[in-house]
């Protein structure tokens, strides 16, 4: 068979680098619009995030090693409703437990979490040791779909759609629920919401379970992209996921999205037409450039 | 006895340490001039002084940095660098560090400081987070990657290589921490210092009074990243190599948590969280191995083989019961106060 025209291979390179770039700014954007919910409504900067996608990651992994007897499609989308739950469950319990009785003390609720993300990981060693457990998923995410010339692996496609129902499902929670408008004028000043007489707090518990189910998802989802669950992954997702949020702008879902996308296809061409690992250096040029392009503009809203 | 000279005294007994030959049972693996014994306290002394220098931005100017790992990898890696690849002698290659330790936070911080808060704290973060891609990147084979890269000891001075010389180790670290703590204490209260501090409780004040915060910021930054540089010096003095963790977030998180454990902005507060979560990190390791371990149940007994665990679990309850960390310990607050809304 003759080789392709070189334009065409070009062009399918392309193609699979955008889908895969758009594979990661969606597990980007799953982590980060947690984050940013909870950072626009409650001035938390949730360390543990990170923690969240570790545990429901975990969550789905032990689950699917316990249903020996189901087979692999159910298995695996028990397993991944296991994690979505524990995720929430353990979210909510965090914002119960450590973050309520520090309320209005910023700073020391960043710090128990920044404790909590140090502890969990340690446990989740200590438990099922440093080394990355193997994740089964359905064979079919595994096989690769062609799009004019490329082969795009299908997990790609499940992180998109998954990305996209998650951002219309809570844009749809935020604009058209009594919660959803609670939440969006906590945000914009909560001050003004306490002050007509609604308890924003209540509010928070629902962020924090919000943010760990889509934290979980994403760490169901990595452990799809990568076959295994690793007690190291949360906090390496995280650090990126900060970088997006800020790109972002905290508390504006829509600014999430866009900077994720960016993100994630501005690191996939950059590993590939550049070198590799200066994928990953060029989004923290991107920081760079856009906080000193808009310091004001940034911070203004982080105010 | 007089404030001043409890320091002095301090320092005398320290350095006095390695002439004594005495066993602390379950304190230390072995009697105190054992090699061992004095790396640990080495150990202790350097990531004391190295949590000071986080104390200056975070305690007594409240810049929240996520980044302050690098400027301590940066000690670490460009002097093992320019010795062990570049072949320089000792004394260029420190000296090119220093160049290093005021250029790099000039500049960085320079950027970081346009922003405020949060986002102050990601963007340190974020370019820590570039040192370490690049220290992982390992570019010209220069830092040896994952693996880490052990100096060139042939270039290092000949007193403070090998286990016979560990004294002298330990007298550097001692050195490195008292001279941390003299430069800390004179320089917060100079008369930046004091701006520093009300930039700390109000930075709109000190702009109504007419100065210009991010000037004074950029000080601290400068100063406190330069010291951490030094301290990075030392760390490759005392390990002999360098290894990928010190350019880590998860290293910066351990500097604030050992920081808010002691206690922020006091004179004694960073200096003992640094040494006691050392030392703790240390001997947890050791004690989980132990017989009075081993034999407890699993499920209390597999927490406590990760000293992370530990101490994550401690310093959230420092953040909930003593707020002020050790340094003020008299004000531990009450579960009814802590649970009261």
């Amino acid at each position: 068979m003759p080789a392709l025209p070189v334009p065409e291979r070009k062009m399918s390179t392309l193609i699979l680098l955008t889908i895969t770039g758009l594979g990661l700014g969606a597990m980007y954007f799953l982590i980060a619009s947690g984050l940013s919910l909870i950072y626009g409504l409650m001035g938390v900067l949730n360390f543990a995030h990170g923690a969240f996608l570790t545990v429901g990651a975990y969550g789905a992994w032990f689950a699917e090693s316990k249903l020996t007897a189901v087979s692999v499609l159910p298995r695996f989308l028990l397993a991944a409703l296991v994690g979505l739950a524990v995720g929430a469950v353990f979210a909510a319990l965090v914002e119960l437990v450590l973050i309520r009785p520090l309320y209005k003390r910023h700073i020391e609720q960043v710090l128990v979490t920044v404790g909590l993300a140090l502890a969990v990981s340690a446990l989740v060693v200590a438990i099922w040791g440093n080394d990355a457990r193997p994740f089964v998923a359905p064979s079919w995410l595994g096989e690769t779909t062609s799009v004019a010339g490329a082969h795009i692996p299908n997990d790609r496609w499940v992180e998109i759609a998954t990305a996209v129902v998650v951002l219309v499902a809570l844009n749809a929670f935020l604009r058209r629920t009594r919660y959803g408008l609670i939440i969006r004028a906590g945000v914009e000043n909560r001050a003004m919401v306490t002050a007509l007489g609604i308890d924003v707090r209540r509010a928070f518990m629902l962020v924090f379970a919000i943010g760990g189910v889509a934290a979980a998802i994403a760490g169901v989802l990595s452990g799809v992209y990568f076959g295994t669950v690793d007690p190291a992954r949360g906090t390496s997702l995280l650090i990126f996921a900060f970088i997006v949020v800020v790109i972002g702008g905290l508390g504006s879902l829509r600014g999430t999205a866009v900077s994720a996308v960016v993100v994630g296809l501005v690191q996939q061409y950059a590993n590939y037409y550049a070198s590799s690992g200066l994928g990953d250096l060029s989004v923290v040029l991107l920081l760079g450039i856009v906080l000193l392009a808009r310091p004001g503009g940034l911070s203004a809203k982080l105010a | 006895m007089k404030r001043s000279l409890i320091p002095i005294v301090l320092l005398v007994v320290l350095a006095l340490v390695p002439q004594f030959s005495v066993d602390i049972p379950y304190v230390f693996n072995g009697s105190i001039d054992t090699p061992g014994t004095l790396q640990l306290l080495a150990l202790c002394l350097l990531f004391g002084g190295v949590a000071m220098t986080y104390d200056l931005l975070f305690g007594f100017t409240g810049l929240l940095s996520f980044g302050h790992a690098l400027y301590f990898a940066a000690g670490v890696y460009v002097t093992d660098v320019a010795i062990t690849r570049w072949h320089w002698s000792f004394v260029a290659a420190i000296a090119f560090t220093a160049l290093v330790g005021v250029l790099l936070p000039l500049a960085l911080g320079a950027v970081s400081l346009r922003v405020g808060g949060i986002a102050f704290a990601m963007v340190t973060l974020a370019f820590a987070q570039a040192g370490s891609i690049l220290v992982f990147k390992n570019p010209h084979k220069w830092t040896g990657g994952e693996e880490g890269l052990g100096a060139d000891y042939t270039k290092l001075p000949q007193g403070l290589v090998g286990i016979f010389n560990t004294k002298h180790l330990y007298w550097v670290a001692l050195g490195f921490a008292a001279a941390v703590f003299a430069i800390v204490q004179w320089a917060v209260h100079s008369s930046p210092g004091h701006v520093w501090q009300a930039i700390r409780e109000n930075e709109l004040r000190v702009q109504v009074l007419g100065l210009r915060p991010y000037a004074y910021k950029l000080m601290v930054f400068v100063l406190a990243s330069f010291l951490a540089t030094a301290g990075g010096v030392v760390y490759l003095l005392l390990l002999g190599g360098a290894t990928p963790e010190v350019t880590s977030a998860n290293f910066t998180l351990t500097l604030l948590v050992m920081v808010v454990i002691g206690g922020t902005g006091t004179r004694w507060g960073a200096l003992v969280g640094g040494v006691l979560y050392t030392w703790a990190n240390e001997r947890l390791g050791d004690a989980s191995s132990s017989h009075a371990v081993s034999s407890l149940p699993s499920v209390l007994r597999t927490p406590l083989q990760q000293p992370l665990f530990v101490l994550g679990v401690l310093f959230i309850l420092v953040v909930f019961f003593v707020p002020g960390g050790i340094a003020r310990f008299g004000r531990v607050r009450r579960l009814r106060e802590v649970f009261q809304r």
